[in-house]
């Protein structure tokens, strides 16, 4: 194999080339580099990339560690050491972080090296990408649309091997989507899994750290190093961590895969829904048996999403002040002035619109209609999966009811974009994983666009989804497919 | 539920702290507006019965020794911040 194939190598096969001494990590991080020279002008995924420091880890690598010598992307909202951490807002912009995030220290306990960070939306806050501050990221498979978002730029650069594997953030489907529309294999696991120490807050009690990668396998093998307990995050949980490659290769017989009703809505794109369709079809003929399902309160999800991330947002953003880091507004007249100008300077139009929205359901006279009635509803939507998991293992539906669509074609109608988490956000709120898997490509004007499955089980019960995840992938060639860049 | 229009996008600004233009002012109203009207179904869900619920995988009581650790030197600190003097932030003048 030359130099020039290996960026196209999945982290498994990437491994057993290098404990085998085909290849040096030395080599790897070259030949990635000469990769990214080449696609990055025409996809823009990434907003730093620090060659010499991923060459000198590269130096003392130890390939025989869990993920030794393996780089990786990692969104711009998990803190690196030594590297900017902008959250793709202009109030970052200067921004270096001081500390590794608690994923990035177990990611480089097993051997990991943080490549560069990858561009997103604003603050997480956003479905494509276009939210973010610096730049556009472009959609590998067609540069007119978007990679989804607000992990956008690690998809991207995992679907044009300008990574290996990718880290992202997942609080209403940031991880999934993006995966959906970039043809990946995208993880949100359970809330508490993996720690959110070093992880700047966007929603608390939704947000989670996740894997984008070009397989299940390799998506297995970054939660091996990545989950787990962390004492410096208070809602991480202490249940321990299994292997979560122990049941990849098991079949699928005496499955139960539940299929909500209320997922079959209208606008489902036609070639989505013919896709989700027939992966239903070879799910079944690997032995796991389709059960109908109601989760009724799907409907509001989107609604209370929103209150209830926003309202939290507009807490968390607080800490941007101008005062310990961050953009600060000149020549302040007062007090006032300074946090005023500073964040209506810094921030901005999505987020700001969210942080309105978040103050004012948090507000006197308002919090009891809005984010106290958005959190009942919420209850009863876990109470809604809780009930369909005593009859099945699993739930399968699309990832997104659409495939990647153009840049630009929501940007102006936030609802429209809002819209775009329809099927992935209640498993945030009901703090449960969820994976998507490539399951078919759409024909749209001449390109072809991936589309995504999404398989939701139970909190802690990924290795379950993967084993899923993988017997569908292994027997299908859609992971196998790759843009032509 | 409130009504919608009840939302003051001006005034809600100063609450949070955030300078918009006017045109922002606007064209938030507007459009929250029109989230606040997609939202109103919230409203025919029966919540009687239901338990306020903060997070969906409740954990109570988590506490950790309270040790002393390497953390940042004074200097890391304030590696980031936007003005600072003598080992200290400077902040905007808070009372005459």
């Amino acid at each position: 194999m030359s130099a020039s194939e290996l960026p196209a190598l999945t982290i498994a096969d990437l491994q057993s080339r290098l404990r085998r001494k085909e290849v040096s990590p030395r080599e790897v991080i070259e030949s990635l580099r000469a990769r990214i020279e080449n696609v990055e002008p025409k996809i823009d995924a990434y907003l730093s990339i620090d060659f010499d420091a991923a060459l000198k880890e590269a130096e003392t690598a130890n390939v025989d560690l869990p993920l030794g010598g393996v780089p990786l992307a990692i969104k711009d909202i998990i803190n690196v050491k030594g590297q900017p951490c902008t959250c793709g807002s202009k109030i970052l912009a200067n921004f270096r972080s001081p500390y590794d995030a608690t994923v990035i220290q177990k990611l480089r306990a097993a051997g990991a090296i943080p490549l560069g960070k990858t561009n997103m939306d604003e603050f997480a806050m956003g479905s494509s990408t276009e939210n973010s501050s610096v730049k556009v990221t472009r959609n590998p498979w067609d540069l007119s649309r978007v990679p989804g978002g607000s992990s956008g730029g690690s998809a991207a650069a995992v679907a044009a091997d300008a990574a290996f594997g990718g880290l992202g953030t997942d609080t209403g489907g940031s991880i999934r989507q993006p995966a959906s529309l970039s043809g990946l294999v995208g993880l949100k696991p359970s809330y508490g899994r993996v720690s959110r120490f070093g992880v700047t807050a966007f929603a608390s009690s939704l947000d989670q750290v996740g894997p984008l990668t070009k397989t299940v396998r390799d998506s297995a093998l970054i939660m091996n190093a990545m989950a787990g307990h962390d004492p410096l995050d208070s809602t991480s949980l202490p249940d321990p961590v299994p292997d979560y490659t122990k049941n990849l290769g098991r079949d699928l017989k005496g499955m139960r895969l539940g299929l909500p009703k209320e997922y079959m809505i209208e606008g489902i794109d036609p070639q989505v829904k013919s896709a989700v369709d027939a992966a239903l079809k070879q799910l079944q003929s690997l032995g796991a048996e389709i059960v109908d399902v109601s989760l009724p309160h799907t409907d509001y999800g989107i609604a209370v999403y929103y209150f209830l991330a926003t309202a939290e947002a507009s807490a968390n953003l607080a800490r941007f002040d101008g005062v310990r880091y961050g953009y600060r507004a000149k020549d302040p007249k007062d007090l006032l002035d300074h946090y005023g100008r500073t964040r209506g300077e810094g921030f901005g139009q999505e987020v700001k619109r969210r942080i309105i929205l978040g103050t004012y359901v948090l507000s006197s006279g308002y919090y009891d209609a809005y984010y106290v009635r958005a959190q009942k509803v919420r209850e009863l939507i876990r109470q809604d999966f809780v009930k369909a998991f005593e009859k099945v293992d699993a739930i399968v539906s699309p990832t997104s009811p659409v495939p990647a669509f153009k840049l630009g074609e929501r940007t102006a109608d936030p609802l429209a974009m809002y819209l775009a988490d329809i099927f992935t956000n209640t498993g945030n709120l009901a703090g449960i994983c969820g994976i998507s898997v490539p399951c078919g490509m759409a024909k749209v004007n001449g390109s072809q666009l991936p589309i995504g499955l999404q398989i939701l089980g139970k909190a802690l019960d990924e290795a379950r989804i993967f084993q899923i995840a993988h017997a569908y992938e292994q027997s299908t060639n859609w992971h196998k497919a790759r843009p032509k860049l | 539920m409130a009504k919608t229009s009840d939302l003051d996008v001006g005034y809600v600004s100063k609450l949070a702290r955030l300078n918009l233009t006017g045109e922002e002012t606007k064209l938030f109203q507007k459009q929250l507006a029109e989230v606040l009207k997609y939202a109103e179904k919230l409203g025919e869900v029966d919540v009687s019965h239901v338990e306020t619920a903060a997070h969906a995988v409740p954990m109570f009581n988590v506490f950790r020794e309270d040790e002393p650790r390497d953390w940042f030197t004074a200097e890391e600190a304030l590696s980031n911040a936007p003005h600072k003097a003598n080992q200290l932030f400077i902040v905007t003048k808070v009372v005459e």
